[in-house]
């Protein structure tokens, strides 16, 4: 192959979803900058905090882990650990089943993600219900989340409309209040019938066990509502030292996402209804999902898993918006999910999505906007290294080898030789090359007149004149 | 991004000149040697130097990449500043280099190779002091900051430089900080992509009409004019150097 398989794909996307994709993310990084512009001083000051914290919780994660266990259970919660996402799903499928539900109210998570828990559900005789609005027109479409704020970013409301009328919501009708409205009655029906509710968790406190969920439409709070049994599903590097972190890592984490200052709604649940506690679900399960997190947390990889899920490396990145989620062809995509993809893939995995890593430029817009400071260009490197050790044939797709540049460029001699020859460039028909990859670099590009070593030699005449003076 | 570095003291620099400078833009390098002379630094310029190595860092080749900056490093030996004719191989080599010989043994002495290196503008402002450079060129310009230089003082350094410049007029563009798309090896391994965040960059420079480009990256510079190169459009481009001698002025 000629060249890499994300930018085959990017070749193929219509304008149209490129400019939803274009629409989309760019709002995200003008609302991101005008709040966080206007209501701190020193933003970066903030994001080089909220890195602190994160990999501090990294570096102790498991006493971390012990301490939220620990509340979480002494409030009447139970706690599971997952080793994979296969084993999530058991244990959620036990727990549903016990509950005697047939419908399943779920808010947003990309945890649920890694387990493909909707289509899983749906196969084994359940009926979930996808109740934020974007992830429920995915559901309805059968499609992905091409983002993992906005999974239908791809998507404009000319989209959704068909997809409503197709599926019997109504005759197309593309005012978006009309389509909220819809969904909204069809979902209200659920929420009552559902006896086990679903959401994710955006933090868990390892000091109170409180589980954060920020949402917009209020969908949580109804789920927690109306249903008997709660179920969180958390990869276990969501836990926080303090429940004061929230107020640092909330403010970031919402201002970077949304560019709002708070979300609608903010739930913070500590365990089930209790005496003292006389609302909410009788019964509360905590899954923290482990999916190869904890391979990474001890490595030179660990700062990805600071990440807060905000959003705004990936309406940062033009290679993203060039590309779209789907190009990444995993759960998270965009500049963390070219990282976490790969990692999260474990060893056996990681051969099929490294070439990720190589989505990149290296620009460093992602870096500059990630809200807790992660270095991505320096991990994506660390993945690209790790891809050519590993011999990884996917990744090497349109890279060209380095050997008869490390020739030259150990090699003064040489390298000065091949400086002078450079000049057959300026006479070779470059665009009728047989190296696919050379022809399509030259097919966008021209290259300037080849004028090599001629720097060297003024060097070397100044220096011999100044000998002869 | 930067590491920490000692205070310059002396006036002796090594002069790093860059692959692209080697090969293509010969003036470039010339201009940069004399705004250090005009600054009065003494340069020497090894002449058994090749490359920085950061292709090969970017295509993940980390043994050939460890290859090539031992070279560098045995070539520019000493204490003096190396002085890099492009910010971003002084990126490369300050930031960059220390990562791919995380665990091996000399990384001390890659450490050492780091905090002697410095980009040319940054070498003149924060290195040498020098607050604003005089001179008058009268041209309406984009500056176009290189991505690999965003997060270091580059940035800041150029536009004081640029700054003290009589006439030297800086428009404002449209999506001014977007990558242009090169990436060295990206621009191979993806090259749909990369040519349209090239064009995008292309049009949002052409639209304020400029006389030229300014950059203190040759390499994003190369692209772009290659890129409007193909269009048939004309791009003109000069490295920063380019602009503070022809100004003729030195040190304010
Ligand atoms: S990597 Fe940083 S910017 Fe990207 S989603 Fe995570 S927290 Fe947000």
């Amino acid at each position: 192959m000629s060249r890499q398989a994300l930018d085959a794909f990017a070749a193929g996307i219509e304008s149209e979803v490129l400019e939803a994709i274009e629409i989309g993310a760019r709002s995200g990084v003008d609302k991101r900058l005008a709040t966080l512009t206007e209501d701190y001083a020193d933003a970066d000051a903030l994001r080089r905090l909220a890195g602190q914290v994160r990999q501090h919780t990294l570096d102790h994660l498991d006493e971390y882990l012990a301490s939220a266990e620990e509340r979480l259970t002494s409030h009447g919660a139970q706690v599971h650990f997952a080793a994979s996402p296969d084993r999530a799903l058991e244990m959620i499928l036990d727990i549903v089943r016990a509950s005697g539900t047939r419908v399943i109210t779920k808010s947003k998570s990309m945890a649920s993600e890694e387990l493909d828990l909707t289509r899983r559900l749906t196969e084994e005789g359940f009926e979930p219900v996808e109740t934020d609005l974007g992830e429920f027109v995915v559901q309805l479409d059968g499609d992905r989340p091409s983002h993992i704020v906005k999974p239908i970013i791809h998507k404009n409301r000319r989209d959704v409309a068909r997809s409503f009328e197709r599926c019997g919501l109504g005759d197309y009708d593309d005012d978006p209040e009309t389509i909220t409205r819809r969904a909204r009655a069809y979902m209200r029906d659920k929420f009552l019938d559902a006896r086990v509710t679903m959401t994710g968790a955006n933090f868990i406190s390892a000091e109170s066990g409180r589980v954060a969920v920020v949402t917009n439409e209020g969908n949580a709070r109804f789920g927690l509502a109306a249903a008997d049994v709660h179920i969180v599903l958390a990869g276990i590097d969501k836990v926080i030292p303090r429940d004061r972190d929230l107020a640092l890592l909330l403010s970031l984490l919402i201002r970077s996402a949304t560019g709002q200052r708070i979300t609608s709604y903010v739930e913070l649940v500590a365990g089930p209804r209790l005496a003292d506690r006389p609302s909410g679900p009788r019964e509360m399960h905590v899954i923290f999902l482990d999916a190869n997190r904890s391979s990474v947390v001890g490595s030179d990889m660990a700062p990805i898993l600071r990440c807060i899920r905000c959003g705004a490396c990936m309406n940062a990145c033009p290679v993203y918006r060039l590309s779209s989620g789907h190009a990444y062809r995993g759960v998270y995509p965009g500049p963390m999910g070219a990282v976490l993809g790969p990692l999260l893939a474990g060893n056996e995995g990681f051969a099929a999505v490294a070439d990720l890593a190589r989505a990149s430029t290296f620009c460093g817009a992602c870096r500059d906007v990630c809200p807790v400071d992660i270095p991505i260009p320096d991990l994506l490197a660390r993945l690209r290294a790790r891809s050519v050790r590993e011999g990884v044939i996917l990744a090497r797709a349109g890279v060209p080898s380095m050997a008869g540049y490390l020739l030259l460029a150990r090699h003064p001699r040489l390298w000065r030789l091949a400086m002078g020859l450079g000049r057959v460039l300026d006479w070779l028909p470059l665009r009728r090359l047989p190296l696919a990859s050379i022809r399509a670099w030259f097919d966008s590009r021209t290259l300037p007149r080849w004028r090599g070593a001629q720097f060297r030699k003024d060097v070397k005449r100044g220096r011999r004149e100044q000998e002869d003076g | 991004m930067v590491p920490n570095r000692e205070p310059v003291t002396g006036r002796r620099v090594q002069f790093m000149i860059s692959c692209l400078c080697d090969a293509f833009f010969d003036d470039a390098a010339r201009a940069a040697m004399d705004c250090l002379e005009r600054a009065g630094c003494a340069v020497t310029c090894p002449s058994d130097q090749t490359c920085c190595g950061q292709p090969a860092y970017t295509s993940g080749d980390w043994d050939a990449y460890r290859q090539v900056v031992r070279h560098v490093a045995h070539v520019f030996h000493g204490d003096e500043p190396i002085v890099v004719a492009s910010g971003s191989c002084a990126t490369a080599m300050f930031h960059e280099a220390p990562i791919a010989f995380e665990g091996q043994a000399d990384l001390p002495e890659i450490r050492r190779l780091a905090s002697r290196t410095w980009e040319l503008t940054d070498f003149l402002v924060n290195g040498l002091g020098v607050r604003a450079w005089s001179g008058r060129l009268p041209a309406r310009i984009a500056v176009h900051d290189g991505c690999h230089t965003r997060g270091t003082p580059t940035i800041r350094a150029v536009r004081a430089l640029l700054g003290g410049i009589d006439g030297l007029e800086v428009l404002a563009f449209p999506d001014q900080d977007q990558c242009c798309g090169f990436g060295g090896v990206f621009s191979i391994s993806h090259p749909h992509i990369s040519a349209a965040m090239g064009r995008q960059k292309v049009d949002n420079v052409r639209s304020v009409s400029p006389d030229f480009v300014v950059s203190a990256d040759l390499s994003c510079l190369m692209h772009q004019q290659g890129i409007a190169g193909r269009q048939n459009r004309e791009y003109p481009v000069r490295y920063v150097a380019q602009v503070l001698r022809d100004a003729a002025g030195g040190p304010a």
